[in-house]
């Protein structure tokens, strides 16, 4: 099983939604689409689903032609970002709803609406209205629905986006565990690079309607084809900045960060990205470069701290672990390791990662 | 918690007092004081207790022209609501012909009670106005001022002209606040048109469905002004609404007595129904 698609390009009038873009999905991996608001991953789901055809290019299902093929003759499923319910029917029957249409005997729509239910912790709601649900509890719901049909594609459009915080944590936790021995291709479209380090499986990484570089989540993570890749797969943003080498010695353009290195590229002024939890308040190891900063913001998230700092005039993002609180305006150091830097060239292509 | 006491607190209340009191309450206990007593004017009143209210009650004229209202209110909702509905489901939802239909819609909502009348009757003539001629031309004997049926006809249709509008508007708006996944979803279940409505766009239109019928039954149930200007109430009483025949008594009669009594009651029946009917229709979403 596998969904590939040859060329697929989306104009609408004069704007191009989705660029020329091929990629192939296999079975039984979960693939996230990862890129911030607009860039075009609800389009390219749509068009996965058949929903939406592309304007040009084909998408291949199984080895089969199915561009222009209707979405009820596809066995896909979708959770929206939106609590997407039929609102007078009951948990039960919303999640039975797939089965009904398809024709399935009424014992066995019994059995398999009870064991999504008790998949998704619903079996004690199965008799209520969605609207007397939490929201955590109606997306759960929507959840079943599309599990409950065994699917061949299950499309999930930030699925947990419009939860609070505590609820979100609590489901993705559980969602890799739902696809697990299901034989099925799940695509999950995300804002948030710590949902696709959590969900594993393959990342496409998506920036105004590009898809940039598709791997094994971690790979891409690792190494960025580019400079835009990492930066789409960072949150908080990465900090970039140029910097010069000659033989073993490297320093930033200003001058104002010296030290060895003995990674093997040629001489020349590269730009270098650097992770914000690579810029820490403490140092890590025993090479740690010390730069200097003054303060923006500081923040605290959890038992991390967040600072935001300038150097020059450029903007910088750290991000330490345990709480440090810091004052607008003071001058502070702060320490990074070289080895984790990600180096790409003029054109903003990966040259070296560390 | 302590209360901090501010008797300047009333400067902001009494002002909300003085204007209920005087476009609702006065003009009511006016009524109210009419309605239990008998008067031969310069300002001599006789007690007579709820003598006005069991002459209207057992009054056959009460509840002939109470029998009116309630088919003509029941005929105008049943035509209405699916109807606006209707047409609400086939407007365009996006691009330049959005602007184009709600402009047209809203055009019968804007001309004034009166002028509606006046417009139909002259439109209904069975002489000189278009419908009328028309009508007659193809072989239809119709005639509103004479014949019953021709006249409840005409004032249904006039009513429907005007105010299936606004029941058009309310469930458009309702419809456009449906979020297109809903659709989405239905499409990949496989749901039918039907299924869709009745799953999906009924219920997501619950709420302004509610508001568009109680408005139209208020708004109906108290109809007073287009029909008088249309038919007068005629021919005979045959048109003779809860507001027409009032007025007739009140005004043309001048029994003040019972006219006051009656308008007491007709004050009730509206607000019972209402109440009633808000109850049932969000019976269920109390527990939300």
């Amino acid at each position: 099983m596998s969904l590939e698609l040859k060329n697929v390009e989306k104009k609408i009038g004069l704007d191009t939604h989705i660029y020329s873009t091929n990629l192939k999905l296999e079975k039984n991996t979960i693939n996230i689409l990862l890129g911030p608001t607009l860039s075009g991953k609800t389009t390219l789901m749509q068009i996965m689903a058949g929903l939406d055809k592309p304007t040009n290019g084909e998408i291949w299902f199984n080895e089969k032609n199915v561009t222009g093929m209707k979405v009820q003759k596809r066995n896909v499923s979708m959770v929206y970002q939106q609590f997407i319910n039929y609102p007078n029917f009951t948990v039960y029957d919303n999640i039975a709803s797939p089965l009904k249409i398809t024709g399935v005997s009424s014992d066995e729509i019994k059995q398999r609406v009870g064991k999504v239910a008790e998949l998704l912790k619903l079996s004690a709601m199965l008799n209520k209205k969605p609207n007397e649900l939490s929201g955590g509890q109606q997306q759960r719901t929507a959840l079943a629905r599309a599990l409950v049909k065994d699917s061949d594609l299950i499309l999930l459009d930030e699925p947990l986006a419009n939860l609070d915080f505590k609820l979100r944590e609590e489901l993705r936790e559980e969602l890799p565990k739902l696809f697990e021995d299901r034989d099925c291709i799940v695509v999950y479209a995300t804002t948030e690079p710590s949902e696709a380090l959590l969900l594993g499986g393959n990342t496409a990484t998506l920036l105004e309607g590009k898809v940039i570089q598709y791997g094994k989540t971690l790979d891409v993570y690792n190494k960025p084809n580019s400079l835009v890749s990492a930066q789409v797969f960072s949150d908080p943003p990465m900090n970039i900045t140029k910097i010069k080498k000659s033989g073993e010695s490297c320093s930033f353009l200003d001058n104002s960060v010296n030290w060895k290195t003995k990674i093997n590229i040629k001489d020349g002024e590269y730009k270098v990205g650097i992770r914000p939890h690579n810029i820490t308040t403490y140092k890590e190891g025993n090479n740690s470069l010390e730069i200097k900063g003054k303060v923006l913001i500081s923040e605290l998230s959890g038992s991390e701290s967040l600072i935001h700092f300038t150097r020059g005039n450029l903007n910088w993002v750290s991000l330490s672990n345990g709480v440090f609180q810091k004052n607008v305006g003071d001058e502070m150091n702060l320490y990074m390791n070289a080895d984790e830097f990600i180096y790409f060239d003029e054109n903003e292509r990966l040259v070296i990662n560390g | 918690m302590n209360k901090t006491i501010n008797q300047k607190a009333w400067f902001f209340v009494i002002p909300v007092f003085v204007l209920v009191a005087f476009n609702a309450i006065i003009p009511l206990m006016t009524v109210v004081n009419y309605a239990f007593q008998e008067t031969f004017g310069n300002n001599v009143f006789m007690w007579e207790g709820t003598r006005w209210f069991k002459q209207i009650m057992l009054s056959e004229r009460f509840h002939a022209s109470l029998g009116r209202q309630f088919l003509f209110t029941f005929i105008i909702l049943f035509i209405q609501i699916p109807l606006g509905i209707a047409i609400a489901l086939t407007m365009p939802k996006e691009g330049i012909g959005v602007p184009i239909c709600l402009v047209l819609m809203s055009m019968p909502l804007l001309i004034p009670w009166n002028v509606v009348g006046a417009m139909w009757n002259i439109f209904a003539l069975p002489d000189i106005g278009f419908l009328g001629h028309s009508l007659n031309a193809l072989g239809f004997d119709y005639n509103f001022t004479q014949q019953i049926g021709d006249a409840w006809f005409t004032t249904i249709l006039m009513d429907v002209w005007h105010w299936t509008s606004l029941v058009v508007l309310l469930s458009y708006a309702g419809l456009q606040s449906i979020q297109p996944a809903y659709y989405q979803a239905a499409e990949i279940d496989g749901a039918s048109r039907w299924a869709v409505f009745t799953k999906i766009e009924l219920p997501k239109m619950k709420k302004v469905l509610t508001i568009a019928i109680l408005l139209r039954f208020m708004d109906s149930f108290m109809i007073y002004t287009e029909p008088f200007v249309l038919t007068g109430g005629g021919p005979g009483n045959a048109t003779a609404f809860l507001s027409i025949d009032l007025v007739k008594m009140a005004l043309g009669q001048f029994d003040l007595g019972p006219a006051a009594a009656m308008s007491l009651i007709y004050f009730f029946i509206v607000l019972l129904v209402c109440w009633v009917f808000y109850t049932l229709m969000m019976r269920n979403e109390g527990n939300q």
